[in-house]
């Protein structure tokens, strides 16, 4: 008993091991390859399908009849967006204040255009979690720094989209823009 | 507890079933023969509660999908549909959405339960465990069927929720793309979010029976903590002790639950949910369901995006390491008069937090949240000290002798024992 035992190790081991660790490297290798084949798939149709991202081709927005003073909202990929003609006083707050002591530095130059500093132009979103500030349509509460206000959190921005109080942590995002004419811009 | 089964099959054909598929056996020696202490209270028929509510869900759930059309155009009206046009619908919407109400008080009862009673201490920290996986489980589907209608509570509390995961560095606003299945909650995101809402209540049935089966295997906690020693002196049979008192809860429960289906179906709502969902007007004040409103307050407590994502993440996955947190042998509170102080504390902790995550994000309230979210957290920190020096009062011997000495000397005769009173236990 213990012998035929002892032979059968001896003797049929080695051969049938290699074969079956072969077997099983090549179906682990084919395993690790096909759940991967499937987990792609399964993920990847989680992001934006061919629809989504087609609605989101670049629009075009006429600015003359935005008087100084006033805003709009867009909507461009299902996503709000800021048009503000600033006055002066925005302006010249937005540029007084010291950069480096902001939460998320940035000059008020490096967000508006170039010869076009009455114009800004944000995502309606807030930083934070997401809601829509008020501050843009007239009436509406603009928070302590002449720019926006978030309801659902208090967050501050300034007349740049600045955050300067509350929760947020960043700026008003900036949408890619550009001006086709003097008076007319193309967002997307 | 699992003991050997009792079971005898009467029928030729019980005997045929149970050499081929014991279920019978199961059903029985789960639900009938199965020993719980003969000490439990009130608070023990929660459980039982709480498996009524998740079939209640479940099945008037389904009723509704049969009605409900989850594309963005017409959800909203398909919900009205629902309240105006198909019959009994207005009771199949306001029983399920009551019934989630009604879902988190039982749970919420069930927890403290638990905290209570020491119920997560060695042996049964897997079940404890399992029960924070349906905890988390149940706010999923919650907060996923309260977008369905597509009201701007809906929209905007989407919104804001999976903004949440935008605090995570690097893969954040990714992941938030992936989850909306575009640029903002959309349409896409309505339809995931109903397929899942489907979906995750049939997981929650399957966790519960992995609880259910861990709660058999290590047997039921009971008010005193001390374990059952004697099987035939400190436990009775299930059925009839425990089933008649569980149903008995239960229509009690059902008597509360159909009085707000009834008498005030919208209370535990929120009127702006009646707006249909505008992706360009936020609501001045957005406020979440009842039952997330203490984690919403831990969320805005604190001034940094991550930092209030984490806290209010902690608040929930902290109960899960409760097992190793709490430095105490002793189970239940009633023996521990310092821990309980605390843990009275903690209650009230919660509710305050419940109240300060309703109002408006300013001030006092600020204020008021940061230092009751540094109690809720100091409140686990409390119970690993307090462990470490407090004098436990004396515990009952056993189970038995708790209830004969709270009888005062009551002839313990009187007491049915598991083994006498289960052959024929329907006399
Ligand atoms: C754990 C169990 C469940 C919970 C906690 C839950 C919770 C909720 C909540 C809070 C709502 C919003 C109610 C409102 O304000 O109108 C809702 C809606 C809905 N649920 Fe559930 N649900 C559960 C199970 C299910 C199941 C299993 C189904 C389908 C098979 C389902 C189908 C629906 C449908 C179609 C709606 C939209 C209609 C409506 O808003 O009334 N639910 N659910
Ligand atoms: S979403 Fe704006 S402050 Fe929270």
């Amino acid at each position: 008993m213990a012998q035929t035992t002892h032979t059968t190790t001896h003797g049929a081991t080695p051969p049938e091991g290699t074969r079956r660790d072969f077997l099983m490297l090549a179906t682990g290798a084919a395993g690790v390859v096909g759940l991967g084949a499937v987990v792609v798939p399964l993920v990847s149709q989680l992001a934006p399908d061919a629809q989504t991202v087609a609605a989101g081709a670049p629009i075009d927005f006429d600015l003359t009849p935005v008087a100084e003073g006033q805003g709009v909202k867009l909507v461009w990929r299902g996503q709000i967006i800021f048009v503000r003609h600033r006055t002066k006083k925005e302006i010249d707050e937005a540029r007084a204040v010291n950069v480096a002591s902001l939460r998320d530095p940035q000059a008020d130059q490096a967000r508006v255009k170039q010869g076009h500093e009455q114009y800004l132009v944000l995502y309606g979103k807030c930083t934070h979690l997401g809601c829509i500030p008020s501050g843009t349509a007239a009436g509406e509460p603009k928070g302590e720094f002449d720019g926006w206000y978030c309801p659902c959190h208090g967050s501050h921005y300034d007349s740049s989209g600045r955050i300067r109080k509350g929760p947020a942590p960043l700026n008003l995002g900036l949408p890619p823009y550009a001006f086709t004419s003097d008076t007319k811009i193309r967002i997307g | 507890m699992s003991g050997h089964s009792s079971y005898t099959p009467r029928t030729g054909i019980e005997r045929w079933l149970d050499a081929r598929l014991p279920i019978i056996r199961l059903g029985h020696d789960a639900a009938v023969s199965y020993p719980v202490p003969r000490n439990l209270n009130y608070f023990w028929t929660f459980g039982g509660i709480l498996m009524f509510m998740l079939v209640a869900q479940i099945v008037t759930g389904i009723v509704l999908a049969m009605h409900y059309t989850p594309m963005s155009s017409v959800a909203f009206s398909s919900v009205e549909h629902i309240m105006r046009d198909v019959n009994y619908g207005w009771l199949m919407r306001y029983l399920h959405a009551n019934g989630a109400s009604m879902f988190f008080i039982a749970v919420y009862i069930h927890i403290f339960r638990g905290l209570y009673y020491g119920s997560y201490k060695a042996p049964r920290e897997v079940l404890w465990i399992l029960g924070v996986v349906i905890f988390l489980l149940m706010m999923a589907t919650a907060f996923m069927g309260y977008v369905l209608p597509w009201g701007q509570m809906s929209f905007w509390g989407a919104t804001v929720i999976t903004n949440l995961f935008s605090a995570l560095p690097l893969i954040g606003e990714t992941i938030v793309t992936f989850l909306w299945g575009g640029y903002s909650v959309d349409n896409p995101t309505l339809n995931r979010f109903f397929s899942l809402h489907y979906l995750l209540p049939f997981m929650i049935f399957g966790v519960v029976i992995l609880h259910v089966w861990a709660l058999h295997h290590v047997g039921q906690n009971n008010p005193t903590g001390v374990e059952v020693k004697n099987v035939a002196k400190d436990t009775v049979p299930f059925t009839p002790y425990a089933t008649i008192k569980d149903l008995f809860a239960m229509v009690c429960f059902i008597f509360v639950f159909s009085w707000f289906v009834f008498y005030m179906p919208n209370f535990m709502g929120h009127a702006d949910n009646y707006i249909p969902a505008n992706p360009a007007v936020t609501p001045l004040h957005i406020v979440p369901e009842w039952y997330f409103l203490p984690f919403y307050a831990i969320l805005r407590a604190v001034p940094d995006k991550l930092g209030g994502v984490l806290a209010m993440g902690g608040a929930i996955v902290v109960l899960a390491f409760l097992p190793w947190i709490d430095s105490s042998k002793v189970r239940s509170m009633t023996y521990r008069p310092i821990a309980r102080q605390f843990f009275w504390m903690f209650v009230v902790v919660c509710i305050g937090l419940g109240w300060l995550g309703a109002k408006p994000a300013e001030g006092g309230y600020v204020i008021a949240s940061q230092i009751l979210t540094t109690l809720y957290f100091g409140f686990f920190v409390a119970l690993f000290v307090i462990g470490l020096f407090e004098r436990p009062k004396a515990l009952p011997t056993s189970i038995a002798d708790s209830v004969l000495g709270a009888m005062k000397g009551g002839s313990g005769a009187r007491l049915a024992t598991a083994t006498a009173a289960e052959p024929n236990a329907k006399g």
